[in-house]
Protein backbone atom coordinates (compact mmCIF):
# COMPACT_ATOMS: atom_id res chain seq x y z
CA UNK A 1 0.00 0.00 0.00
CA UNK A 2 1.47 3.25 -1.03
CA UNK A 3 0.69 6.03 1.36
CA UNK A 4 2.51 9.14 0.51
CA UNK A 5 2.84 11.85 3.09
CA UNK A 6 4.11 15.30 2.56
CA UNK A 7 6.96 15.47 5.00
CA UNK A 8 7.49 19.15 5.54
CA UNK A 9 5.79 21.77 7.68
CA UNK A 10 6.06 25.58 7.83
CA UNK A 11 6.10 25.70 4.02
CA UNK A 12 9.18 23.56 3.79
CA UNK A 13 11.13 25.26 6.57
CA UNK A 14 11.08 22.11 8.65
CA UNK A 15 11.57 18.85 6.75
CA UNK A 16 11.27 15.36 8.19
CA UNK A 17 12.70 12.04 7.13
CA UNK A 18 9.67 9.94 7.96
CA UNK A 19 6.00 10.35 8.85
CA UNK A 20 6.67 9.23 12.43
CA UNK A 21 9.27 11.95 12.82
CA UNK A 22 6.87 14.52 11.47
CA UNK A 23 4.26 13.48 14.04
CA UNK A 24 6.70 14.04 16.91
CA UNK A 25 7.76 17.33 15.38
CA UNK A 26 4.16 18.51 15.27
CA UNK A 27 3.69 17.40 18.88
CA UNK A 28 6.68 19.51 19.92
CA UNK A 29 5.24 22.49 18.08
CA UNK A 30 1.72 22.07 19.54
CA UNK A 31 3.11 21.70 23.06
CA UNK A 32 5.19 24.82 22.55
CA UNK A 33 2.14 26.82 21.41
CA UNK A 34 0.07 25.55 24.36
CA UNK A 35 2.90 26.50 26.73
CA UNK A 36 2.92 30.03 25.32
CA UNK A 37 -0.84 30.25 25.82
CA UNK A 38 -0.62 29.05 29.42
CA UNK A 39 2.23 31.43 30.30
CA UNK A 40 0.39 34.38 28.73
CA UNK A 41 -2.81 33.28 30.51
CA UNK A 42 -1.12 33.20 33.91
CA UNK A 43 0.95 36.38 33.68
CA UNK A 44 -1.35 38.45 31.45
CA UNK A 45 1.29 41.01 30.38
CA UNK A 46 0.03 44.57 30.84
CA UNK A 47 1.12 45.57 27.30
CA UNK A 48 -1.33 43.16 25.70
CA UNK A 49 -4.36 44.19 27.73
CA UNK A 50 -5.31 47.16 25.55
CA UNK A 51 -8.49 47.07 23.49
CA UNK A 52 -8.04 46.00 19.87
CA UNK A 53 -11.14 45.69 17.67
CA UNK A 54 -13.52 45.42 20.61
CA UNK A 55 -11.52 42.85 22.52
CA UNK A 56 -8.38 42.70 24.62
CA UNK A 57 -5.28 42.32 22.46
CA UNK A 58 -4.35 39.23 24.44
CA UNK A 59 -7.63 37.54 23.50
CA UNK A 60 -6.85 38.02 19.81
CA UNK A 61 -3.46 36.40 20.38
CA UNK A 62 -5.18 33.45 22.07
CA UNK A 63 -7.64 33.06 19.20
CA UNK A 64 -4.84 33.26 16.65
CA UNK A 65 -2.76 30.64 18.47
CA UNK A 66 -5.83 28.39 18.73
CA UNK A 67 -6.36 28.54 14.99
CA UNK A 68 -2.68 27.77 14.45
CA UNK A 69 -3.05 24.69 16.63
CA UNK A 70 -6.26 23.68 14.86
CA UNK A 71 -4.44 23.99 11.52
CA UNK A 72 -1.65 21.61 12.50
CA UNK A 73 -4.03 19.10 14.10
CA UNK A 74 -6.15 19.00 10.96
CA UNK A 75 -3.30 19.16 8.46
CA UNK A 76 -0.86 16.71 10.03
CA UNK A 77 -2.81 14.52 12.45
CA UNK A 78 -5.91 14.22 10.29
CA UNK A 79 -3.70 14.11 7.15
CA UNK A 80 -5.54 16.94 5.46
CA UNK A 81 -2.18 17.89 3.92
CA UNK A 82 -2.28 14.67 1.90
CA UNK A 83 -5.90 14.94 0.69
CA UNK A 84 -6.88 16.47 -2.63
CA UNK A 85 -7.26 20.20 -2.84
CA UNK A 86 -11.00 19.89 -3.49
CA UNK A 87 -11.69 17.83 -0.36
CA UNK A 88 -9.60 20.24 1.68
CA UNK A 89 -11.54 23.24 0.44
CA UNK A 90 -14.92 21.58 0.83
CA UNK A 91 -14.27 20.84 4.49
CA UNK A 92 -12.44 24.03 5.44
CA UNK A 93 -14.39 26.69 3.59
CA UNK A 94 -17.80 25.30 4.52
CA UNK A 95 -16.81 25.41 8.15
CA UNK A 96 -15.00 28.73 8.04
CA UNK A 97 -17.76 30.54 6.18
CA UNK A 98 -20.68 29.28 8.28
CA UNK A 99 -18.84 29.66 11.58
CA UNK A 100 -17.72 33.22 10.83
CA UNK A 101 -21.28 34.14 9.93
CA UNK A 102 -22.77 32.56 13.04
CA UNK A 103 -20.18 34.03 15.38
CA UNK A 104 -20.56 37.49 13.90
CA UNK A 105 -24.36 37.47 14.17
CA UNK A 106 -24.43 36.19 17.74
CA UNK A 107 -21.66 38.37 19.11
CA UNK A 108 -23.07 41.45 17.43
CA UNK A 109 -26.46 40.77 18.97
CA UNK A 110 -24.96 40.00 22.38
CA UNK A 111 -23.10 43.30 22.29
CA UNK A 112 -26.28 45.11 21.33
CA UNK A 113 -28.24 43.64 24.25
CA UNK A 114 -25.39 44.56 26.60
CA UNK A 115 -25.56 48.16 25.42
CA UNK A 116 -29.33 48.16 25.95
CA UNK A 117 -28.78 46.97 29.52
CA UNK A 118 -26.16 49.57 30.29
CA UNK A 119 -27.51 52.59 28.38
CA UNK A 120 -31.18 52.32 29.18
CA UNK A 121 -33.97 50.49 27.51
CA UNK A 122 -33.51 51.87 24.03
CA UNK A 123 -30.23 51.96 22.17
CA UNK A 124 -31.27 53.04 18.68
CA UNK A 125 -34.55 54.88 18.36
CA UNK A 126 -35.44 54.36 14.73
CA UNK B 1 -20.59 -15.82 -16.92
CA UNK B 2 -18.68 -13.17 -18.78
CA UNK B 3 -21.05 -13.23 -21.67
CA UNK B 4 -24.00 -12.16 -19.50
CA UNK B 5 -22.33 -8.96 -18.32
CA UNK B 6 -22.76 -6.08 -20.69
CA UNK B 7 -19.70 -3.98 -21.26
CA UNK B 8 -20.58 -0.34 -21.41
CA UNK B 9 -17.33 1.03 -22.63
CA UNK B 10 -16.98 3.25 -19.60
CA UNK B 11 -14.62 1.02 -17.64
CA UNK B 12 -11.69 2.93 -16.30
CA UNK B 13 -13.29 6.26 -17.04
CA UNK B 14 -14.20 8.79 -14.36
CA UNK B 15 -17.91 7.97 -14.38
CA UNK B 16 -17.43 4.30 -15.09
CA UNK B 17 -17.84 3.35 -11.45
CA UNK B 18 -15.24 2.05 -9.07
CA UNK B 19 -13.34 5.30 -8.84
CA UNK B 20 -13.16 7.28 -5.65
CA UNK B 21 -14.26 10.89 -5.84
CA UNK B 22 -11.64 13.22 -4.36
CA UNK B 23 -9.40 10.16 -4.01
CA UNK B 24 -10.91 9.47 -0.61
CA UNK B 25 -12.65 6.23 0.25
CA UNK B 26 -16.36 6.24 1.04
CA UNK B 27 -15.80 5.70 4.74
CA UNK B 28 -13.27 8.46 5.11
CA UNK B 29 -15.41 10.88 3.15
CA UNK B 30 -18.44 10.15 5.34
CA UNK B 31 -16.29 10.70 8.41
CA UNK B 32 -15.35 14.11 7.03
CA UNK B 33 -19.01 14.88 6.42
CA UNK B 34 -19.79 14.00 10.02
CA UNK B 35 -16.85 16.02 11.31
CA UNK B 36 -17.92 19.13 9.41
CA UNK B 37 -21.46 18.92 10.76
CA UNK B 38 -20.27 18.20 14.29
CA UNK B 39 -17.85 21.13 14.04
CA UNK B 40 -20.79 23.36 13.17
CA UNK B 41 -22.71 22.03 16.18
CA UNK B 42 -19.83 22.79 18.52
CA UNK B 43 -19.26 26.22 17.06
CA UNK B 44 -22.95 26.98 17.53
CA UNK B 45 -22.60 26.12 21.22
CA UNK B 46 -19.47 28.20 21.59
CA UNK B 47 -21.04 31.10 19.68
CA UNK B 48 -24.05 30.91 22.03
CA UNK B 49 -21.61 31.06 24.93
CA UNK B 50 -20.05 34.12 23.32
CA UNK B 51 -23.50 35.67 22.93
CA UNK B 52 -24.27 35.31 26.64
CA UNK B 53 -20.84 36.49 27.58
CA UNK B 54 -21.06 39.60 25.42
CA UNK B 55 -24.47 40.24 26.92
CA UNK B 56 -22.96 40.29 30.43
CA UNK B 57 -19.49 41.42 29.38
CA UNK B 58 -18.98 43.64 32.44
CA UNK B 59 -19.99 41.03 35.02
CA UNK B 60 -18.86 37.67 33.61
CA UNK B 61 -16.95 35.39 36.02
CA UNK B 62 -13.16 35.36 35.66
CA UNK B 63 -12.13 31.81 34.68
CA UNK B 64 -8.77 32.16 36.44
CA UNK B 65 -10.63 32.58 39.73
CA UNK B 66 -12.99 29.68 39.09
CA UNK B 67 -10.68 26.88 37.96
CA UNK B 68 -7.74 27.16 40.31
CA UNK B 69 -7.38 23.65 41.65
CA UNK B 70 -4.94 20.86 40.97
CA UNK B 71 -5.60 17.41 42.45
CA UNK B 72 -3.47 16.55 45.52
CA UNK B 73 -2.18 20.12 45.77
CA UNK B 74 -3.44 22.94 47.91
CA UNK B 75 -3.26 26.50 46.78
CA UNK B 76 -4.10 28.66 43.86
CA UNK B 77 -2.90 27.34 40.50
CA UNK B 78 -5.08 28.67 37.69
CA UNK B 79 -4.67 27.03 34.27
CA UNK B 80 -2.16 24.39 35.30
CA UNK B 81 -4.58 21.48 35.42
CA UNK B 82 -6.42 22.31 32.19
CA UNK B 83 -3.07 22.73 30.49
CA UNK B 84 -2.23 19.24 31.68
CA UNK B 85 -5.57 17.94 30.32
CA UNK B 86 -4.88 19.61 26.97
CA UNK B 87 -1.49 18.01 26.82
CA UNK B 88 -2.92 14.57 27.63
CA UNK B 89 -5.44 14.88 24.82
CA UNK B 90 -2.85 16.08 22.30
CA UNK B 91 -0.60 13.23 23.43
CA UNK B 92 -3.35 10.67 22.85
CA UNK B 93 -3.88 12.23 19.44
CA UNK B 94 -0.22 11.58 18.74
CA UNK B 95 -0.44 7.91 19.75
CA UNK B 96 -3.53 7.64 17.55
CA UNK B 97 -1.77 9.04 14.50
CA UNK B 98 1.16 6.72 15.24
CA UNK B 99 -1.32 3.83 15.27
CA UNK B 100 -2.61 4.93 11.87
CA UNK B 101 0.96 5.13 10.58
CA UNK B 102 1.78 1.67 11.94
CA UNK B 103 -1.41 0.43 10.27
CA UNK B 104 -0.18 1.67 6.91
CA UNK B 105 2.87 -0.51 7.39
CA UNK B 106 0.69 -3.45 8.51
CA UNK B 107 2.42 -3.70 11.89
CA UNK B 108 -0.24 -5.34 14.04
CA UNK B 109 1.77 -5.29 17.29
CA UNK B 110 2.56 -1.59 17.02
CA UNK B 111 -1.05 -0.67 16.20
CA UNK B 112 -2.20 -2.65 19.25
CA UNK B 113 0.16 -0.78 21.57
CA UNK B 114 -0.62 2.64 20.16
CA UNK B 115 -4.38 2.00 20.35
CA UNK B 116 -3.94 0.91 23.96
CA UNK B 117 -2.06 4.12 24.83
CA UNK B 118 -4.73 6.19 23.05
CA UNK B 119 -7.46 4.58 25.15
CA UNK B 120 -5.47 5.23 28.34
CA UNK B 121 -5.01 8.90 27.36
CA UNK B 122 -8.74 9.23 26.71
CA UNK B 123 -9.57 7.71 30.07
CA UNK B 124 -7.19 10.05 31.92
CA UNK B 125 -8.84 12.97 30.16
CA UNK B 126 -12.41 11.89 30.99
CA UNK B 127 -11.33 11.26 34.58
CA UNK B 128 -9.81 14.73 34.82
CA UNK B 129 -12.97 16.19 33.38
CA UNK B 130 -15.03 14.41 36.05
CA UNK B 131 -12.72 15.74 38.75
CA UNK B 132 -13.00 19.26 37.33
CA UNK B 133 -16.81 19.04 37.36
CA UNK B 134 -16.79 17.71 40.89
CA UNK B 135 -14.62 20.58 42.12
CA UNK B 136 -16.78 23.12 40.34
CA UNK B 137 -20.05 21.66 41.68
CA UNK B 138 -18.73 21.54 45.24
CA UNK B 139 -17.51 25.12 45.07
CA UNK B 140 -15.02 26.74 47.36
CA UNK B 141 -15.92 29.91 49.25
CA UNK B 142 -19.68 30.20 49.04
CA UNK B 143 -21.55 33.40 48.27
CA UNK B 144 -24.85 35.21 48.71
CA UNK B 145 -27.31 35.52 45.86
CA UNK B 146 -29.36 38.71 45.62
CA UNK B 147 -32.98 39.26 44.66
CA UNK B 148 -31.88 40.10 41.11
CA UNK B 149 -29.86 36.89 40.83
CA UNK B 150 -26.48 38.57 41.25
CA UNK B 151 -23.72 37.11 43.36
CA UNK B 152 -22.05 38.77 46.35
CA UNK B 153 -18.75 37.23 47.41
CA UNK B 154 -16.62 37.84 50.49
CA UNK B 155 -13.01 38.66 51.09
CA UNK B 156 -10.58 40.84 52.98
CA UNK B 157 -7.55 42.97 52.24
CA UNK B 158 -4.31 41.35 53.27
CA UNK B 159 -0.74 42.53 53.11
CA UNK B 160 1.25 40.64 50.47
CA UNK B 161 4.83 41.92 50.13
CA UNK B 162 3.80 45.39 51.20
CA UNK B 163 0.92 45.43 48.74
CA UNK B 164 -2.75 45.44 49.70
CA UNK B 165 -4.39 42.47 48.01
CA UNK B 166 -7.97 41.33 48.13
CA UNK B 167 -8.14 37.74 49.30
CA UNK B 168 -11.32 35.67 49.24
CA UNK B 169 -12.81 34.49 52.52
CA UNK B 170 -15.08 31.47 52.76
CA UNK B 171 -18.55 32.03 54.18
CA UNK B 172 -17.94 29.23 56.68
CA UNK B 173 -14.93 31.13 58.09
CA UNK B 174 -16.86 34.06 59.48
CA UNK B 175 -20.45 32.89 59.84
CA UNK B 176 -21.77 30.92 62.76
CA UNK B 177 -24.54 28.57 61.72
CA UNK B 178 -27.54 28.35 64.01
CA UNK B 179 -29.46 25.60 62.31
CA UNK B 180 -32.64 24.39 63.87
CA UNK B 181 -35.18 26.94 62.73
CA UNK B 182 -36.11 24.89 59.68
CA UNK B 183 -35.55 21.32 58.51
CA UNK B 184 -35.58 20.08 54.95
CA UNK B 185 -39.07 19.22 53.80
CA UNK B 186 -39.12 15.70 52.44
CA UNK B 187 -41.91 13.97 50.60
CA UNK B 188 -42.26 11.36 53.34
CA UNK B 189 -43.30 14.06 55.83
CA UNK B 190 -46.15 15.47 53.84
CA UNK B 191 -47.80 15.09 50.50
CA UNK B 192 -45.75 12.57 48.49
CA UNK B 193 -45.13 14.82 45.54
CA UNK B 194 -43.95 17.81 47.54
CA UNK B 195 -40.33 18.02 48.55
CA UNK B 196 -37.51 20.53 48.36
CA UNK B 197 -33.83 20.63 47.62
CA UNK B 198 -31.08 20.56 50.21
CA UNK B 199 -31.30 23.62 52.44
CA UNK B 200 -28.39 26.06 52.31
CA UNK B 201 -25.89 25.71 55.14
CA UNK B 202 -26.60 29.20 56.42
CA UNK B 203 -29.40 31.70 56.25
CA UNK B 204 -28.78 35.20 54.93
CA UNK B 205 -29.53 36.48 58.45
CA UNK B 206 -26.65 34.43 59.86
CA UNK B 207 -24.33 35.68 57.12
CA UNK B 208 -25.29 39.27 57.96
CA UNK B 209 -24.57 38.72 61.65
CA UNK B 210 -21.25 37.11 60.82
CA UNK B 211 -20.33 39.98 58.52
CA UNK B 212 -21.28 42.54 61.15
CA UNK B 213 -19.09 40.76 63.71
CA UNK B 214 -16.00 40.64 61.45
CA UNK B 215 -14.77 44.17 60.78
CA UNK B 216 -12.24 43.20 58.10
CA UNK B 217 -14.56 41.22 55.80
CA UNK B 218 -15.85 43.03 52.74
CA UNK B 219 -18.29 42.17 49.98
CA UNK B 220 -17.45 42.25 46.31
CA UNK B 221 -20.02 42.21 43.56
CA UNK B 222 -19.89 40.92 39.98
CA UNK B 223 -19.12 44.18 38.23
CA UNK B 224 -15.69 44.24 36.58
CA UNK B 225 -13.77 47.48 37.10
CA UNK B 226 -11.30 49.07 34.71
CA UNK B 227 -8.49 46.76 35.79
CA UNK B 228 -10.69 43.78 34.95
CA UNK B 229 -11.19 42.89 38.61
CA UNK B 230 -14.43 42.51 40.53
CA UNK B 231 -15.57 45.62 42.41
CA UNK B 232 -15.00 45.55 46.18
CA UNK B 233 -17.58 47.44 48.21
CA UNK B 234 -16.97 49.61 51.26
CA UNK B 235 -17.77 48.28 54.70
CA UNK B 236 -21.12 50.14 55.01
CA UNK B 237 -22.13 49.27 51.48
CA UNK B 238 -21.22 45.60 52.13
CA UNK B 239 -23.54 45.37 55.13
CA UNK B 240 -26.27 47.28 53.32
CA UNK B 241 -26.14 45.02 50.23
CA UNK B 242 -26.38 41.79 52.25
CA UNK B 243 -29.19 43.19 54.41
CA UNK B 244 -31.29 44.68 51.62
CA UNK B 245 -30.69 42.36 48.70
CA UNK B 246 -29.40 39.02 49.95
CA UNK B 247 -31.89 36.19 49.50
CA UNK B 248 -30.00 32.92 49.39
CA UNK B 249 -26.66 31.51 50.50
CA UNK B 250 -25.16 29.46 47.69
CA UNK B 251 -22.21 27.11 47.76
CA UNK B 252 -20.83 25.63 44.56
CA UNK B 253 -22.49 25.60 41.19
CA UNK B 254 -25.32 23.81 39.49
CA UNK B 255 -27.75 24.62 36.69
CA UNK B 256 -29.70 27.07 38.86
CA UNK B 257 -27.16 28.86 41.01
CA UNK B 258 -23.46 29.52 40.72
CA UNK B 259 -21.36 30.93 43.54
CA UNK B 260 -18.80 32.24 41.02
CA UNK B 261 -21.21 34.59 39.25
CA UNK B 262 -23.74 34.34 36.46
CA UNK B 263 -25.60 30.98 36.45
CA UNK B 264 -25.27 31.08 32.64
CA UNK B 265 -21.54 30.52 33.05
CA UNK B 266 -22.20 27.28 34.90
CA UNK B 267 -24.92 26.24 32.44
CA UNK B 268 -22.64 26.67 29.43
CA UNK B 269 -19.73 25.08 31.23
CA UNK B 270 -21.74 21.97 32.03
CA UNK B 271 -23.31 21.83 28.60
CA UNK B 272 -20.28 22.40 26.40
CA UNK B 273 -17.66 20.51 28.40
CA UNK B 274 -20.31 17.84 29.01
CA UNK B 275 -21.03 17.49 25.31
CA UNK B 276 -17.32 17.37 24.59
CA UNK B 277 -16.75 14.90 27.43
CA UNK B 278 -19.46 12.71 25.94
CA UNK B 279 -17.63 12.80 22.60
CA UNK B 280 -14.43 11.76 24.35
CA UNK B 281 -16.30 8.99 26.15
CA UNK B 282 -17.80 7.62 22.93
CA UNK B 283 -14.38 8.00 21.30
CA UNK B 284 -12.86 5.85 24.05
CA UNK B 285 -15.58 3.21 23.58
CA UNK B 286 -15.02 3.14 19.80
CA UNK B 287 -11.25 3.01 20.33
CA UNK B 288 -11.68 0.02 22.63
CA UNK B 289 -13.74 -1.78 19.99
CA UNK B 290 -11.08 -1.06 17.36
CA UNK B 291 -8.38 -2.13 19.82
CA UNK B 292 -9.99 -5.56 20.18
CA UNK B 293 -10.50 -5.81 16.42
CA UNK B 294 -6.79 -5.17 15.98
CA UNK B 295 -5.91 -7.86 18.52
CA UNK B 296 -8.28 -10.33 16.84
CA UNK B 297 -6.58 -9.64 13.53
CA UNK B 298 -9.69 -8.38 11.75
CA UNK B 299 -7.69 -5.81 9.81
CA UNK B 300 -4.87 -8.25 9.08
CA UNK B 301 -7.45 -10.42 7.34
CA UNK B 302 -8.87 -7.39 5.57
CA UNK B 303 -5.33 -6.46 4.55
CA UNK B 304 -5.85 -2.83 5.45
CA UNK B 305 -6.15 -0.75 8.56
CA UNK B 306 -8.42 1.94 7.17
CA UNK B 307 -10.86 1.50 10.05
CA UNK B 308 -8.15 2.71 12.44
CA UNK B 309 -7.71 5.73 10.21
CA UNK B 310 -11.41 6.60 10.22
CA UNK B 311 -11.71 6.29 13.98
CA UNK B 312 -8.50 8.28 14.18
CA UNK B 313 -10.15 11.12 12.30
CA UNK B 314 -12.91 11.22 14.90
CA UNK B 315 -10.42 11.10 17.75
CA UNK B 316 -8.37 13.99 16.35
CA UNK B 317 -11.56 15.95 15.90
CA UNK B 318 -12.33 15.56 19.60
CA UNK B 319 -8.87 16.94 20.31
CA UNK B 320 -9.49 19.78 17.86
CA UNK B 321 -12.71 20.77 19.61
CA UNK B 322 -10.97 20.71 22.98
CA UNK B 323 -8.38 23.19 21.70
CA UNK B 324 -11.25 25.63 21.11
CA UNK B 325 -13.10 24.86 24.35
CA UNK B 326 -9.82 25.40 26.20
CA UNK B 327 -9.36 28.81 24.62
CA UNK B 328 -12.88 30.09 25.07
CA UNK B 329 -13.56 28.77 28.56
CA UNK B 330 -10.19 29.10 30.23
CA UNK B 331 -8.06 31.61 28.35
CA UNK B 332 -10.14 34.34 26.78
Amino acid sequence: MAHEHKLEIFRGLWKFKSNTQKIWGVLVFLTFVTAIEVVLGIYKPEVLMGQVLGMKGLNWIFIFLTIVKAYYITWDFMHMRDETKALRRMVVWTGVFLICYLVFILLQEGGYIESVYSDGFIKHDF
Amino acid sequence: MNTTVATTGTEGKTWGGGSQPLKASYGKMMMWFFIVSDALTFSAFLAAYGFSRFKFIDSWPIADEVFTHVPFFHGNYPMIYVAFMTFILIMSSVTMVLAVDAGHHMKQKAVTWYMFLTVIGGLIFVGSQAWEWNTFIKGEYGAVQTKGGNILQFGEYVDVDGEQKFKRVAVADFVKGGHGERTQHQSKNGIWYVSEGILPEYTVEEVYNGLAAHENVLVRNQILNEEGEKTVLSREESLKQIKDNGTLVVHGANLKVNEYGSPLFADFFFFITGFHGFHVFSGVVINIIIFFNVILGTYEKRKNYEMVEKVGLYWHFVDLVWVFVFTFFYLV
